[in-house]
């Protein structure tokens, strides 16, 4: 008879949303008494590598809240580039001077809005806090092969023939989740035909913590300050072309970006690797099912055009958390939909808002239509001088624009 | 087991018939029972947040009622049950309803839960000397027929220093109009029939019950629908549900 691992929650993925999880999970461990696994294929330590993940994440001020409750922020706190003010430009490629539309800065926002974080620095920063809790039971290296959703509890079966019995699951397992399909659960969304370029430049001059969004017509490229005199870089083209830019020789791929950087920072050099993305909208037409829950790019992946996958991801995680201890507390059944509706309800309303905001943007803004262009760079200029309409756009790229569970306020686990 | 025909017996045999055809469904939320899964949380939050206080127990604890012994009245599908056990507590679950025990077993069996179900009423459990620290009596008495019999029989079973919890509706306008006419008739989230209006009891009615069988009346709190939030809450009117909360002294 092969081996049953009993727990109360599984959470299969260990990229950065799954770690979190664990994580959080792990801190409530003392008053909910639940026990915690983390199922990963792979080797999610091997993913706090440059080479294995180059991108970067904008940690708007709520999830630096959840962090510094995670006790992870001390970790990251020398890793991160506060943004302190985030330019807007619109215009063709060949333009020499571009002209700021938007200029969003802190006076406007009342505090740094997000910080600049690379993601190497944010799984390792987690998986040694992991590590630390002693609480969360890691089985790494082994796929799932197959999922059964039974009435008493779920039951996943490893690759090397073991069992995991666990009363509720949590799918962290990506935009293509595994999980999700195994519970029969449908997604809607579409492929916008572009990828984003990623990779790190270090350039001559500071950038004085200002983020740079320029919105070219092959789509937005984003210049995102990292600590020191390096910043990230999220570039968008079409497919085919951003697949030649990546595979293609150092001197083309610096040419094609130095077109597209600007002056402002002096000379560049590329310091790290290329890599690209396909983007993508995509939303779960459920987060839960019976015994299993999404978070995650699981539940919906949006455009990073406004940097906020991963922040919606720490937000499911602060409200799932917040949930699970809730029914926890009251002796309820954690994976019960009476319990999980309650995550469901609190994240899809904000999820879809985001989404949409995010695909609006980069439709509008991915087009090199002149009477469109005139048309946006008319909106961009009247909202630069609606001082209460910025507030709301820095607001809503802080995460200050919903309700926020305990975690999220400074309040603790 | 062969059971003496209750010959005082507070039950009424039609009542228990209702349930009993119900009683496949208790654990789906989104079934006939969804109410009560929505109505649960409330319930409980009460039970742990009073039976804490009383009993010295750390508001933090992952298993505060593990000293504990306790009786779900009444106990349906065991809806109350799980939950208490998960907590610690050491639970006997009562229902007159073969058919509902047989339920509420299959479904502890298959969650591995150590729950004690008896297919029983409360006078015979009095009538054994069964006593608990804590005795749940919840939606339990606007089923009865003689509710200060009922109420009698539960209070007996509190040990001294002990508490009883009970949850009921209240006998007004406002209750005919929302549980009745609402939750039967025009919402749908209760079978037509589950109430009879002419049964609940009033509060004042409920406390003098509790006070003839012993126990110092603690405290009464409302309960309410909030729509926006979808979750029920307490709140000072206790113009339809209400929880009330006895204890006997402690002997001395």
């Amino acid at each position: 008879m092969a081996e049953t691992i009993q727990t109360d929650i599984a959470i299969v993925g260990g990229g950065l949303v799954g770690m979190a999880m664990a994580l959080t999970m792990a801190r409530a461990h003392a008053q909910s008494g639940l026990s915690v696994c983390l199922l990963d294929a792979g080797d999610p330590a091997a993913r706090a590598n440059i080479e294995a993940d180059g991108r970067a994440s904008a940690i708007t001020a709520t999830a630096v809240n959840m962090l510094k409750a995670l006790q992870v922020w001390p970790r990251l706190a020398d890793h991160a580039q506060p943004m302190r003010e985030i330019k807007v430009t619109d215009s063709q490629t060949s333009a020499r001077g571009r002209p700021v539309f938007l200029h969003f800065d802190e006076a406007v926002s009342r505090a740094a809005s997000a910080h600049m974080i690379e993601n190497r620095f944010i799984y390792d920063a987690l998986w040694q806090a992991i590590g630390e809790t002693g609480t969360v039971t890691l089985h790494t290296g082994h796929s799932i092969e197959t999922a059964d959703w039974g009435e008493a509890a779920a039951r996943l079966v490893l690759d090397d023939g073991r069992n995991v019995s666990a009363a509720l699951v949590i799918g962290a397992d990506g935009r293509a989740s595994p999980l999700r399909a195994s519970a029969g659960i449908e997604t809607v969304g579409w492929s916008y035909g572009q990828h984003g370029i990623v990779t790190s430049v270090a350039h001559e001059k500071p950038h004085n913590g200002i983020a740079e969004e320029h919105f070219l017509p092959a789509g937005p490229f984003a210049i995102l300050p990292l600590p020191g005199n390096r910043s990230s870089l999220v570039w968008t083209e079409r497919e085919e072309f951003a697949r030649d830019l990546v595979g293609g020789d150092d001197a083309t791929f610096q040419a094609e970006l130095e077109r597209r950087f600007g002056e402002r920072l002096g000379r560049i050099a590329i310091d790290g690797p290329r890599m690209s993305y396909p983007l993508g909208m995509q939303l779960s037409k459920a987060f839960i099912a019976p015994r299993l829950a999404l978070i995650g790019d699981a539940a919906h992946v949006v455009h990073p055009i406004a940097g906020l996958g991963f922040n919606l991801g720490l937000r499911d995680v602060a409200v799932l958390a917040d949930t699970v201890a809730n029914e926890a507390r009251l002796g309820l059944d954690i994976g019960s939909t009476a319990g999980l509706s309650r995550y469901q309800a609190a994240r899809r309303f904000d999820t879809l808002t985001t989404a949409l905001t995010s695909d609006g943007l980069n439709r509008l803004f991915s087009n090199d239509n002149a009477a469109l262009r005139m048309v946006r760079d008319f909106g961009l200029a009247l909202v630069d001088r609606a001082g209460p309409l910025k507030g709301f756009f820095m607001d809503q790229a802080a995460g200050r624009n919903t309700p926020l569970p305990a975690i999220m306020r400074g309040d603790g686990v | 087991m062969s059971k003496p025909a209750p010959a005082q017996s507070s039950i009424i045999d039609s009542e228990v018939e209702k349930f009993s055809a119900l009683a496949a469904q208790w654990w789906d939320p989104d079934g006939k029972f969804h109410t009560l899964h929505k109505f649960n949380p409330v319930r409980l939050g009460y039970i742990r947040e009073r039976a804490s206080a009383h009993f010295n127990i750390a508001p933090d604890a992952a298993k505060p009622f593990s000293d504990l012994r306790v009786l779900d009245i009444g106990c349906g599908g065991g809806l109350l049950c799980e939950p208490m056990t998960r907590l610690g507590a050491d639970v006997v679950g009562a229902d007159a309803s073969e058919r509902n025990i047989g339920t509420a077993r299959a479904h502890a069996d298959a969650l591995g839960l150590a729950i004690d179900y008896r297919a029983t009423t409360a006078e015979e459990l009095a009538a054994a000397g069964e006593e608990f620290d804590i005795v749940l009596n919840m939606e339990v008495v606007e089923h009865v027929a003689d509710v200060s019999a009922f109420i009698g029989s539960c209070a007996a079973m509190v040990r001294p220093g002990g508490l009883m919890f009970v949850a009921t509706l209240n006998r007004t306008l406002k209750s005919f109009a929302l549980a009745i006419v609402g939750a039967e008739y025009v919402l749908g989230w209760l079978p037509r029939g589950t109430h009879n209006w002419e049964q609940f009891v009033t509060p004042g009615e409920l406390s003098r019950a509790l006070r003839d069988a012993g126990l110092d009346v603690q405290d009464t709190s409302g309960v309410r629908y909030n729509p926006l939030a979808d979750a029920w809450q307490r709140t000072g009117d206790t113009g339809v549900n209400y929880l009330m909360l006895g204890a006997r002294p402690a002997q001395h």
